[in-house]
């Protein structure tokens, strides 16, 4: 149970390479907060600055209360589970899970009873005498999951904890993850490049590039209130559409279509940015029509796409709509969803 | 047509092998038999392993001579010390190394490695001024810090290499576990390196236990005789008593063979399979 606050986090390693730049963050006690970004941008190094592992250039990192920067990993209160597991090989099921609890000489039949209730909640009863080289990745995952709630820390720290899973048991444990988050009411940091993971698992997200943190919010503030034109493009799958548009006054011109803005934006040159839902279907009053390159059926909704201005565009529509490859199809856009950015810095600019 | 290829390559591969085989077990063959044979027919060429009359008269004299017994005690002093110290300063050494990061760190092992370029006799001079200033002259310490010396350098690159193909993950668990560093290089990284640790305590004890020309200089005195010495001094009489010398030998390559076939399971790696997904 505590709260992780991140203070003006730097981290330059020796060669300059300057990894996370001044980070604030207020993890509240109890929450799944999901550190989401491409690869490279500094995910791993925040979360294990937070553990730890990684030293602070500058800054503060704060855990319940008590700055840690010069705490060892063991003394923080924190467990990790790595994104390739890190079982010890010599050891079996049952003695990687009490390793911890060894260590920190807690009473042997306390040890097994927490080896036996987390084995319990994880399924994995029958395998505690085996070693980590006779499981399966799923197996040895929740091992991983097991060793990490033994020991009842104040925070959990997730490194891409399911990227070596299929994609099948990658959905399953996520679920199984977000369980375990309600059942043991505890701190959890997570991070991951998949936006999917963050978006199901998140009770907030911070969006990370290039060592910076964008924006951190709920997923459907992020999703609806994106700050810039990468959080827009990152978050929601598929992409948002953008397209680089002309604004007079309250009038927005691409391509050759004309929309009529619910303000005024005080800019000429702007991107314009459309999620694939926001392409409606409409016979009667469309904005534009498009002849269909690609149908994906995906079973509940269909995804088409389609050319405006040399781009290509996707969109979310019913599953009814039977529309085939070649077919001419009228969209309308709904322009009060529609958001727009600055196209210089990429900006959010409010209407 | 690719099959008879590969019958005749394996042809080919196996003629050398048996070749070298020949050629490497036909020295210690003639050893053990020259070992067995009865005083009067030393010099027979007779090629026979068991010689006719075959007799362990040469290994009885031997196990009764007091300087041999001596000399054996003097040689599982000297190379015990040199394995423990070895094994515990390259597996400690190296896993620096191999995992932090220092000022120093290349140079380092750049100079290890350089030790290595210098063939033991060319080292002999100033390592003797070295000992000798230091007053260590016919002591077993003074023959340890050299061994130990000749030995470090190739035992903590071989640990230092093997820690490398160790994921730092392993560690950083054990640190998040709450180990101390020192922990978890004991409890986690050292039982991973078991296979490591066995060539490296292999090495440091063959490296001494058959050593001759460094002993040679430093050790003066019979009484302080490492096998290999002594078995000159059977030499070195007016007659050549080539049957302890050979029993002698024979006895002084057992241990290194045992050894070897005690650990050769530990040098099979394989043991960090399944902790980490590649
Ligand atoms: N030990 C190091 N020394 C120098 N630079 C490093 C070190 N570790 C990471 N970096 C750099 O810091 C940046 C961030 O790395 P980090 O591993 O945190 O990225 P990440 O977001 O976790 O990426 P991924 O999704 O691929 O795991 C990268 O540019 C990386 O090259
Ligand atoms: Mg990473």
């Amino acid at each position: 149970m505590a709260e992780v606050i991140l203070k003006n986090v730097n981290k330059i390693y020796d060669k300059n390479v300057h990894a996370i730049k001044d980070a604030n963050l207020e993890i509240k006690d109890r929450e799944f907060l999901v550190l989401v970004g491409p690869s490279g941008c500094g995910k791993s190094t925040l979360l294990r600055m937070i553990a730890g592992l990684e030293e602070i250039t500058s800054g503060e990192i704060i855990i319940d209360g008590k700055v840690v920067n010069d705490l060892s990993p063991k003394d923080r209160d924190i467990s990790m589970v790595f994104q390739n597991y890190a079982l010890y090989p010599h050891m079996s099921v049952y003695e990687n899970m009490a390793f911890g609890l060894r260590i920190r000489k807690f009473p042997k039949d306390e040890i097994d009873r927490r080896v036996k209730d987390a084995a319990e909640i994880l399924g994995i009863t029958q395998l505690l005498d085996r070693k980590p080289r006779a499981l399966s990745g799923g197996q040895r995952q929740r091992v991983a999951l097991g060793r990490a709630i033994v020991r009842k820390p104040k925070v959990f720290l997730f490194d891409e904890p399911l990227s070596n899973l299929d994609a099948k048991l990658r959905v399953h444990m996520r679920t199984e993850i977000s369980k375990l988050h309600h059942r043991l009411q505890t701190t959890m940091i997570y991070v991951t490049h998949d936006q999917v993971e963050a978006m199901t698992m998140g009770d907030r997200i911070a969006v990370l590039k290039d060592g910076v943190i964008q924006q951190h919010d709920t997923p459907m503030n992020l999703y609806n209130d994106p700050k810039n034109i990468f959080v827009a493009g990152f978050i929601g799958s598929p992409a948002m559409n953008f397209l680089e548009a002309k604004c007079e006054i309250s009038k927005l011109k691409f391509a050759d279509i004309t929309l009529e803005l619910s303000g005024r934006v005080n800019r000429e040159e702007v991107v314009v940015g459309i999620r694939p839902e926001h392409f409606i279907i409409d016979g009667e009053m469309p904005h534009f029509r498009a002849k269909i390159d690609v149908v994906e059926p995906m079973g509940n909704e269909i995804f088409l796409y389609f050319t405006i201005a040399d781009k290509t565009m996707v969109a979310r529509v019913p599953s009814q709509s039977d529309f085939k490859v070649g077919d001419i199809a009228p969209f309308r856009i709904d322009v009060g969803n529609i958001k727009l950015f600055d196209r210089e810095t990429g900006e959010r600019i409010s209407l | 047509m690719k099959k008879t290829k590969g019958k005749i390559q394996l042809i080919v591969i196996y003629f050398f092998l048996i070749i070298f085989t020949l050629a490497t077990l036909y020295p210690v063959m003639r050893v053990i038999s020259i070992s067995l044979r009865p005083g009067d027919r030393l010099l027979s060429t007779s090629l026979a392993l068991i010689p006719e009359g075959a007799t362990l008269d040469a290994y009885k004299k031997l196990f009764s001579d007091d300087r041999f017994l001596r000399w054996m005690l003097n040689s599982i002093l000297v190379s015990t010390a040199v394995t423990l110290i070895g094994v515990i300063l390259a597996s400690m050494s190296g896993f620096i190394f191999s995992k932090y990061d220092f000022i120093g760190k290349k140079a380092g092992m750049t100079a290890l490695l350089t030790t290595q370029m210098f063939p033991a006799t060319m080292l002999l001079l100033p390592m003797y001024i070295m000992i000798s200033k230091l007053g260590l002259i016919n002591s077993f310490v003074g023959l340890i810090v050299i061994y130990s010396a000749t030995a470090l350098p190739f035992c903590i690159w071989q640990m230092k290499g093997y820690y490398d193909t160790i994921p730092n993950a392993l560690y950083e668990a054990a640190v998040i576990d709450g180990c101390s560093n020192f922990q978890a290089f004991i409890k986690v990284i050292l039982p991973l390196a078991a296979p490591a640790l066995v060539i490296t305590a292999l090495f440091s004890f063959m490296a001494s236990w058959s050593e001759y020309i460094v002993a040679a200089q430093v050790l003066q005195s019979q009484d302080m005789f490492t096998l290999p010495l002594g078995l000159k001094q059977f030499q070195s009489n007016m007659t050549t008593e080539w049957g302890l010398y050979a029993a002698g030998s024979v006895i002084v390559s057992i241990p290194v063979v045992v050894l070897f076939i005690i650990l050769s399971r530990w040098l099979v790696s394989g043991l960090t399979l399944g902790s980490v997904k590649e």
